[in-house]
């Protein structure tokens, strides 16, 4: 009874014997044998359901050989397996034979034809021909079931993925099965449609032609298609990709079955907006965020003209030499939109060749990179086994997508706890343990509540909630996993920077993962693009420089004469869209860019630079997880990769980078600084590597066609190449990266929260993902999914202003005034508002900076009505 | 000659108009045993029911009393008591709701007693209005006399029993779809293992499931014994049983009468029971438990009503019910009849029972109604194969549940019995019956 | 802002609060709105939906895999004619032929009046009296088609209103109260009972 746990189970399979992994699934050990075992519903990163029968295979018992179903038994000892019998390939064709009785022949117009398991199994396993001369079942053609997906109900074989997918891991059940036996069929709610943000998963898994992606439908065949795998970049998860064109288009994104990372799900944002890239040929106004830039540009007689290279870069040199040569008189802002490689040689053109120490790959939204980096880390991974999270951070789900599905998933699936710092509403709300509301201004206060465990009247929160809360920390934070962003853009930085130091003083056992969220910010950060930082995690105390910030105050006031912006669309990132407006305007403004913005009516000199799926490189994720990212299309017209563009700026100022290319870039970074780069970008198909992890190097699994249809190393039913062992280089980081120690560090240190006033509502400016982003402008198919902006309040709130939702009311903030429609939304706490980030006015000028600007370390609105 | 010996156990008050109020079971011996029940020890009062080695009732026949032992060590959570009845001509659980709802609700007092729990749900079939009115009014006059609620009649055991009332779905009988519906859910069974909602089953805590009439007997067990109860009827069929008896019969109804001691024969022609058949013609063929099970020609008329005596037989007395054919009866459409039924009934989930059950249904349709052809009959018995492989009984099984399994029964029985019925459907071009 | 009226919702409450999870008190409270509606309207469901914390989607899916459930308005009587084995030996084929056309509606079709739908059921276990006919899952008795015309007429000159209550109409005898057995002392209860079973075990081992 009291034996040790069992680390293995020795199982038999087809006369072989194996050692299984205890309750381990059969179909699971089988595959590791080498035995593929056929299958529809069971899907590795889900529940099995059994419901295909596909998977029937012998097993022997006290009522001799029986047929059972391989992928939701589990191995036991002595276990005796046959997949290869006649009674089995009997019942497997049974089924194959009895799935295609209903199902239409219409592979040829069929989206899946190609790479659809169906297709292929029957194929590989079936006879061919039918005995089945009934009528099949007919259903109306494709129905829309939301935005971006089709339904064609005669095509699904009814194996749950899709609904399991979207009760299970999404958690947003707007889907389901409805009717019953051979009249079932998956349905959304007619009044409710499926709008989730992770639809294009359930087409993804769907492994028949039955859900369709309204972007991708008919646009290409599978055979025309090529593929690479390279990382998404839409926000800062770093989701593992198969990127696929046809010819020189992009046609579609698929996730990408990462371990570490996604798991292959992605979210509908990374998945669809590949349009914004190269389906806007038609666009050519510069100041729209459809319009790709693809050449470079200087502006004449007041407007942006198309020049040649070398005079592009001749005007930007002198431009930056001018204001160069006043200290301070040039700075840096951006770097988040570029790969490692582009960022570290921008870093060094900056530091290096303009001799600059201002430069800031934030936009004043995120937090104290130095802060960040004093913090001991933790992984994805981490934070999902870990036995409780704490999150300090907007709605994942909007900020983060695929990380709020790993959370989500260690709570129901793991029944690990998750506590809650609530700014305002959040999908992980009904999956957490407590869930305690925090007002504007109030998250140190809380923090220090939870560290002392004193709970002061004045909170959103029970006494008893909070007291839940520190019983699901413990007392040293050992296994605790803090998540901390950004929440709240209305608000100083040093609120949620003194909270986030309060708890890691408090809980030295604990660990972090810090969300910024914008694309490849993390990596930006680690090649030095931020004041006192140094490529290569390094830091350096004494190093003063401007951020976002301080830069746009010096270009107003004249002190800083020019700006150099590396991607990304200054206007439509800060918060002050007012001030940056007039920085812009006072200084001399050079746009390393591949997408046109509101920012480039300021640009004197816009240099054409390739975007993601364009350019080869690393980039690095929230976890510090460093990944390659790979050109699948050639860059449009006459743009660049961004290396080359420093490089050859670099040149106009006489001075060398001494990189001439991504590679070299990569191995100067590696050899330099210890920061794993090369090694990352020779193998493509590892998961990556975390940054200052002896040795852990993530190898991706085989890739799963029946689980994942539609990636190409799916030729043929069955195992996927191994692509994932091939390369096993030790990339144990070279010198351990410096970690500023807390102490040096004086982010988070003392800030001084006033009391709000009775009369106002304090302001929450929260993220959506579905912003008004370049991804979500440029591309048609999701353009459509921008909400309005809105006003989100309590209903308490609601009511003491006597209007109900949808009544357009007056906001009053510190500078103006501004309309909007209220929404009732439960989440937000009581004596507070929360508007969406780049909010119009109902007029369609930007509302926050009327509302923000200069607000103080929280800002207030009033309401009135008209 | 039926054997009329063994007293009357769930049916002693047949013969009252009022049968199903408090005041004539009172008066008729009931509460007698949950007051004697209440006085034991819980175990005690399970090891009556291990003694009577009571056989449940709702069709797969497993013993009660081991079902409650199974969980001697992890406490039971929930009692869930199976009222779903649907399965084609039984109709015994629906006279004992309606007739006599206090002795099912006794019943199953006495079980939570006996397991130790604090909620039991009795989920019973939506199409029985009446039933569920009933057995609500006989929880509220529980309630009011103290039998129910906390602390019940004085004792320390607290007791809630809520009725809560199905939908219309036949697979929501098999027990894991039932907990499914009673967790408000779509009723697809769960997949096996674990084999017992014992070990998980209401909100995946230990639960039993166990058939109205199972629950009535126990009144009658606590009161005189389990062991009288097991001297009844023979073997490992003890005690009497209820059989619904239906078909071309001249007195069909819900007969109780003791098991082994009598015979099919019994049954279907005496006199006081079943009559004969209906205009006195020959029989053809029975079924000997609910439709899912396979037929008995004439020749096993004189096989004893006992569990094993069937199973030995390759059939299974199930659920109780007894279907009569006679000679003037179509077997092609009786069997197109009952797959049908299980086609509409399928929960869906399986591929072979979802898209199998709709081929065959055709198949059999096209027999029936004109256009069958003679490969068709292999066709039906290389289908029926490949749902339940070997086409024994008790089936192989390749599906979540067995009423996919099941399907074959009809079928493979028709065919193998009256291949010459279906040859003469395909040489007619249809049925020429009636 | 309710879509149930005041009674319904209160007794929608009540039910909620019999079951340890919200979710299971879904079958009865789509009866519950059915009672109210007729059928299954959208604002029922969301209702439902909004009781059980689920979707509406999951609400709809769960219903429709119910036979009495009605996503569609029905008429005032659903009338079911069991055509399962049993009945079908007794004529009952025949009997669904005649209610069809004393009906004048085609199974699964309402009649033009409004009043009744007609349904081919599956086995009413009402088996002794075959064919078997329910109007609103109340069992009529009605063997021959002579029967059935009557009852036909009676429903429409409404000599059985007491009986057969309008559709949705389920269970009309209430519970007379919620659950008594108070949880915590229960849960106290139940340990302790452990506790003197393991007690009196521990006795009969050592003997
Ligand atoms: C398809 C199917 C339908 C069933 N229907 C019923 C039913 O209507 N009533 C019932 O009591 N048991 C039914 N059962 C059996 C139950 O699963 C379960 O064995 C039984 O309720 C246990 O109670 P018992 O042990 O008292 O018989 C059915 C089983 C299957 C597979
Ligand atoms: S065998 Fe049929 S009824 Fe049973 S679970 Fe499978 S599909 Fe559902
Ligand atoms: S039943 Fe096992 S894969 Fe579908």
């Amino acid at each position: 009874m009291s034996d040790a746990p069992k680390t293995s189970v020795s199982v038999t399979i087809n006369g072989r014997a194996f050692e299984a992994r205890p309750g381990e699934l059969l179909i699971e050990a089988a595959e590791r044998a080498g035995t593929y075992v056929p299958r529809f519903c069971y899907h590795p990163r889900m529940e099995p359901v059994g419901m295909c029968r596909m998977c029937l295979v012998e097993v022997d018992g006290p009522r001799g050989a029986t047929l059972q179903p391989a992928c939701y038994l589990r191995v036991n000892e002595g276990m005796s397996v046959n997949t290869e019998s006649e009674k089995v390939k009997k019942a497997q064709d049974g089924v194959l034979e009895f799935l295609l009785a209903n199902h239409p022949l219409d592979c040829p117009v069929c989206d899946k034809g190609g790479e659809c398991p169906l297709q292929d199994q029957t194929l590989t396993h079936g006879s061919g021909e039918t005995r089945f001369i009934e009528e099949k079942r007919h259903f109306v053609k494709p129905i829309e079931i939301g935005e971006l997906v089709l339904l064609d109900r005669e095509r699904c074989i009814q194996c749950a993925r899709c609904t399991r997918f979207a009760s299970e891991v999404s958690g947003d059940a707007q889907i389901a099965f409805a009717g019953r036996g051979d009249l079932i069929e998956v349905s959304p709610s007619p009044t409710v449609p499926f709008d989730s943000v992770f639809s294009g998963n359930v087409v993804q898994i769907c492994p028949v032609g039955a859900l369709t992606a309204k972007p991708y439908r008919f646009s290409a065949r599978p055979w025309d298609l090529e593929q690479v795998e390279s990382t998404c970049t839409t926000c800062a998860v770093g989701c593992r990709v198969a990127v696929q064109s046809s010819g020189n288009r992009l046609t579609r994104l698929l996730g990408v079955d990462s371990e570490p990372v996604n798991h292959g799900w992605l979210c509908d944002k990374g998945r669809f907006t590949l349009d914004s890239i190269d389906a806007n040929e038609g666009s050519t106004d510069p100041l729209l965020a459809s319009t790709r830039i693809t050449e470079p540009m200087v502006r004449r007689n007041g407007a942006l003209a198309a020049v040649g290279w070398s005079e592009a870069l001749s005007v930007a040199a002198n431009l930056l030499r001018d204001a160069a040569a006043t200290p301070g008189g040039v700075g840096a802002i951006g770097g988040a939109a570029l790969t490692n490689e582009g960022a570290f040689a921008w870093e060094r053109f900056v530091r290096g060749v303009l001799g600059s120490e201002h430069v800031d790959a934030q936009y004043g939204d995120g937090l104290d990179p130095a802060l960040l980096q004093a913090l001991p880390k933790a992984t994805i991974d981490e934070a999902a086994s870990a036995g409780t999270v704490v999150t300090l951070t907007g709605d994942l789900r909007e900020e983060l997508p695929v990380l709020f599905l790993r959370l989500r998933e260690s709570a129901v699936q793991k029944n690990n706890s998750l506590v809650e710092l609530a700014f305002g509403s959040s999908a992980l709300r009904s999956v957490a343990r407590v869930s305690l509301p925090v007002r504007p201004g109030e998250a140190n206060a809380v923090a220090q509540a939870i560290a002392g465990a004193a709970h002061s009247k004045d909170f959103a929160f029970s006494e008893g909630d909070l007291a839940k809360a520190c019983g699901l920390i413990g007392e040293s934070g050992e296994g605790v996993v803090f998540v901390v962003g950004r929440p709240n853009l209305a608000e100083d930085a040093r609120v949620i920077e003194a909270a986030i130091r309060t708890l890691a003083e408090r809980y030295p056992q604990a660990t972090f993962l810090a969300v910024l969220r914008r694309s490849n910010v993390n990596g930006a950060l680690d090649m030095g693009l931020a004041p006192q930082l140094r490529p290569g995690r390094g830091f350096d105390v004494s190093a003063a420089g401007r951020d976002t910030t301080a830069q746009i105050d010096a270009m107003v006031l004249g002190e800083q004469k020019a700006v150099l912006l590396l991607g990304g669309c200054l206007l439509g990132n800060v918060v002050n869209v007012a001030r940056a407006t007039a920085a812009l305007e006072a200084a001399n403004v050079v746009a390393v860019t591949g997408h046109g913005g509101a920012t480039l009516a300021f640009a004197d000199v816009v240099l054409p630079a390739a975007v993601q799926h364009e350019r080869n490189g690393t980039v690095t994720n929230i976890e510090g997880r460093v990944s390659a990212v790979t050109a699948k299309i050639v860059a449009p017209g006459s743009a660049w990769p961004d290396v080359a563009i420093a490089a050859e700026l670099a040149e106009e100022f006489g001075q060398s980078l001494g990189l001439s290319s991504v590679e070299g870039c990569a191995k100067a970074i590696e050899e330099t600084t210890g920061y794993p780069a090369l090694s990352v970008l020779n193998d493509d198909s590892s998961d990556g590597v975390v940054v200052g992890r002896e040795g852990v190097v993530a190898t991706r699994g085989p890739l799963d066609p029946m689980a994942f249809p539609g990636i190409r190393s799916a030729v043929t039913v069955g195992l996927g190449a191994r692509t994932g062992s091939t390369l096993a280089v030790d990339l144990t980081t070279k010198s351990s990266t410096t970690a500023a120690a807390l102490d040096q560090v004086s982010a988070g240190r003392g800030v001084d929260v006033p009391l709000a006033d009775a009369y106002s509502l304090r302001l929450n400016v929260s993220r959506r993902l579905y912003d008004r982003g370049s991804a979500m402008q440029g591309s048609p198919p999701m353009h459509g999914l921008i909400r309005p902006s809105a006003l989100c309040l309590n209903h308490v709130d609601l009511d003491r202003l006597g209007v109900t939702s949808g009544t357009v009311v007056s906001v009053i903030g510190v500078h103006g005034t501004v309309s909007l429609p209220v929404v009732l939304d439960g989440a937000v706490p009581r004596g507070s508002a929360e508007i969406p980030f780049a909010t119009l006015s109902a007029s369609g000028e930007y509302v926050l900076s009327a509302l923000v600007v200069d607000a103080g370390v929280y800002s207030q609105i009033r309401l009135e009505t008209r | 000659m039926a054997s009329f010996d063994a007293p009357s156990i769930v049916l002693s008050r047949k013969g009252y108009a009022d049968s199903f109020t408090l005041a004539r079971y009172l008066e008729t011996g009931g509460y007698v045993a949950l007051r004697k029940a209440l006085t034991m020890f819980p175990e005690d009062v399970a090891a009556e029911v291990d003694a009577a080695s009571l056989l449940g009732r709702g069709g797969a026949g497993f013993p009660a009393g081991r079902k409650w032992s199974m969980l001697r060590k992890s406490p039971v959570s929930y009692l869930v008591v199976n009222g779903d009845e649907s399965e084609p001509a039984t109709f015994k659980d629906h006279f004992l709701v309606e007739r006599d709802p206090h002795q099912l609700v006794e019943g199953v007092i006495i079980a939570a007693y006996a397991l130790q729990v604090n909620q039991a749900f009795i989920y019973m079939r939506g199409e029985f209005a009446l039933g569920l009115e009933r057995v609500q009014q006989a929880l509220n006059d529980a309630y009011e006399q103290g039998m129910l609620g906390r602390k019940i009649l004085g004792s320390s055991f607290s007791i809630d029993v809520v009725v809560h009332p199905g939908a219309g779905a036949y697979i929501c009988g098999e027990e894991t779809a039932l907990i499914e519906g009673l967790e408000g859910k779509r009723g697809f069974p769960r997949i096996k293992p674990p084999f017992f909602p014992a070990v998980s089953g209401l909100y995946g805590e230990p639960t039993v499931v166990n058939n109205v009439e199972t629950m009535s007997n126990l009144p009658w067990i606590v009161n005189n014994g389990g062991a009288a109860f097991a001297a009844l009827g023979g073997g490992r069929s003890t005690g009497t049983r209820l059989f619904a008896l239906g078909g071309r019969v001249k007195n069909p109804g819900v007969y109780e009468i003791e098991m082994v001691k009598n015979t099919f024969r019994d049954l279907i022609y005496d006199p006081r029971l079943g009559g004969g058949i209906l205009n006195d013609r020959k029989i053809k063929c029975f079924i000997p438990g609910g439709v899912s099970a396979p037929w008995f020609g004439p020749e096993l008329l004189d096989l004893p009503l006992g569990q094993d005596e069937v199973a030995e037989k390759g059939s299974m007395l199930g659920s109780g019910s007894i279907v009569v054919m006679d000679e003037d009866t179509c077997v092609v459409r009786a069997a197109w009849r009952i797959t049908k039924f299980f086609s509409r009934e399928s929960c869906g989930q399986c591929t072979p029972c979802r898209e199998g059950s709709g081929w065959l249904e055709r198949v059999l349709y096209r027999l029936e109604h004109g256009g069958g052809r003679t490969e068709d009959f292999d066709l039906l018995l290389d289908l029926c194969d490949n749902i339940a492989p070997g086409l024994t009984w008790p089936p192989q099984q390749t599906t979540i549940c067995v009423l996919g399994s099941s399907i074959p029964s009809s079928i493979n029985s028709a065919l193998t019995m009256f291949r010459d019925d279906f040859a003469a459907h395909v040489k007619n071009g249809g049925c020429t019956h009636e | 802002m309710s879509h149930f009226r005041q009674d319904i919702r209160q007794r929608a409450d009540e039910l909620v609060a019999l079951y340890p999870r919200s979710r299971s008190a879904m079958l009865p409270l789509l009866h519950l709105a059915q009672e109210q509606d007729g059928y299954l309207s959208d604002e029922g469901i969301a209702e439902v939906a909004e009781l059980t914390d689920t979707s509406a989607a999951d609400v709809r899916g769960t219903a429709s895999f119910y036979d009495m459930f009605h996503l569609e308005p029905v008429g005032k009587y659903v009338v079911g004619v069991c055509t399962n084995i049993a009945c079908l030996l007794a004529g009952g084929e025949e009997m669904l032929e005649h209610a069809s056309v004393t009906l004048g509606c085609a199974v699964g079709a309402t009649s033009e009046d409004g009043l009744f739908t007609l349904e081919e059921s599956e086995c009413l276990a009402g088996c002794d009296v075959a064919p078997c006919v329910q109007v609103n899952h109340r069992y009529v008795r009605s063997t021959t088609p002579e029967e059935f015309d009557t009852l036909i007429d009676d429903l429409r000159r409404g000599r059985l209103d007491s009986d057969v209550p309008a559709h949705g109409t389920l269970i009309r005898v209430r519970r007379s109260g919620g659950l008594r057995a108070p949880r915590a002392e229960v849960a106290e209860q139940r340990t302790e009972a452990k506790a003197a079973r393991d007690a009196r075990a521990a006795k009969e081992e050592k003997k």
